[in-house]
């Protein structure tokens, strides 16, 4: 019994070690937010487009193929950072649509001017409802979607070449042979 | 001095009192106000974590707000209104999380402290102190002593 007591607190300390030490090796961050929303199908919704353009987007275009839909905005600096990501990711001929949120049609005009445009079609979500229903809390945000409509992945965090590399072209493959 | 002291006390009064709300997000109608803010107080910001959506000042909380006043206008129940935030955000938005076998740790933590410590309090304090009765002086000793008187 004494001697329990003198182990007690190494064994707390090696539980808190092992608590701490668990997501920092396997590079779980702590600050995202599982999203309920994996395996679901995407919320029915309906943007109109940006002006100038022809087409917004709505739940109907995302059946039938496997697409990426990227949230964005013109003031959203990571987005600025995934950018060429995104261009990356287009002349893979993978489709991406788009998201913009709560922005000033001007400003998201500027911004793709000057950042590029990798997208399919764009719905203008002016008053954040349609980010709210995809479970976004931030700008940008992907998603994964089969071509079954269903949101199969989510990324809340500008998209690197490694992210590409390592998870979304896998899972792309992967949702692609998936019949 | 007691001025400033008034002065301190109606700050801190205020701070305590302090919303994000901003008056042109409320609802005119203040038993739905009421409501409002009633779930808004029982939904984690996003963004910022620590707070509920009432006392976050972030852009993007302000429309989660305007979202639920929205809703509550419509004649949404409250437990609709949190529905909707739960199926979009999962238990994350709840400040008072479902107790399910991911969060029985969480619920049940306080109790399991609670029973350990006393445990350890109840076994540290049963022990006996562990003074021996003092040895009696030898012969030699008591002589030492009288040669001091």
């Amino acid at each position: 019994m004494r001697r329990l007591i003198f182990i007690l607190p190494v064994l707390v300390f090696v539980g808190i070690v092992i608590y701490f030490a668990t997501p920092l090796l396997r590079g779980i961050d702590p600050s995202v937010i599982p999203s309920p929303l994996i395996d679901k199908p995407v919320p029915a919704f309906e943007l109109g487009p940006l002006p100038g353009y022809q087409k917004g987007l709505s739940s109907a275009d995302l059946t039938g193929q496997v697409q990426i839909v990227n949230i964005f905005a013109s003031w959203c600096v990571p987005c600025r950072a995934e950018a060429p990501a995104l261009m990356a990711l287009k002349s893979m001929n993978i489709p991406i649509r788009g998201i913009d949120q709560k922005d000033k049609p001007a400003d998201a005009l500027e911004y793709l001017k000057e950042l590029g445009d990798p997208y399919v079609s764009i719905g203008a979500d002016t008053d954040r409802k349609v980010s709210i229903d995809w479970g976004a809390y931030g700008a940008p945000e992907t998603f994964i979607i089969d071509a079954k409509g269903r949101i199969r992945f989510k990324q809340a965090a500008p998209i690197t070449q490694n992210d590409i590399d390592d998870t979304i072209v896998p899972l792309i493959n992967q949702l692609r042979a998936e019949k | 001095m007691r001025a400033v002291f008034a002065v301190i006390a109606v700050a801190l009064a205020l701070a305590g009192a302090a919303r994000a709300v901003e008056p042109d997000e409320m609802l005119k109608d203040p038993a739905q106000e009421a409501r409002a803010e009633a779930i808004g107080h029982q939904l984690r910001c996003p963004v910022c974590k620590t707070e509920s959506i009432e006392e976050s000042d972030a852009d993007f909380t302000k429309d989660l707000r305007k979202l639920v006043r929205t809703q509550v206008a419509a004649g949404k129940t409250d437990a609709q209104v949190l529905d909707y935030m739960h199926s979009r955000y999962g238990d994350f938005i709840l400040l008072r999380p479902p107790f399910k076998p991911s969060t029985w740790l969480l619920w049940l933590a306080p109790a399991i402290l609670l029973v350990l410590g006393g445990t350890f309090a109840f076994f540290m304090t049963r022990r006996r102190p562990n003074t021996a009765e003092p040895e009696p002086l030898t012969a030699a000793e008591k002589a030492a002593v009288e040669a001091l008187k």
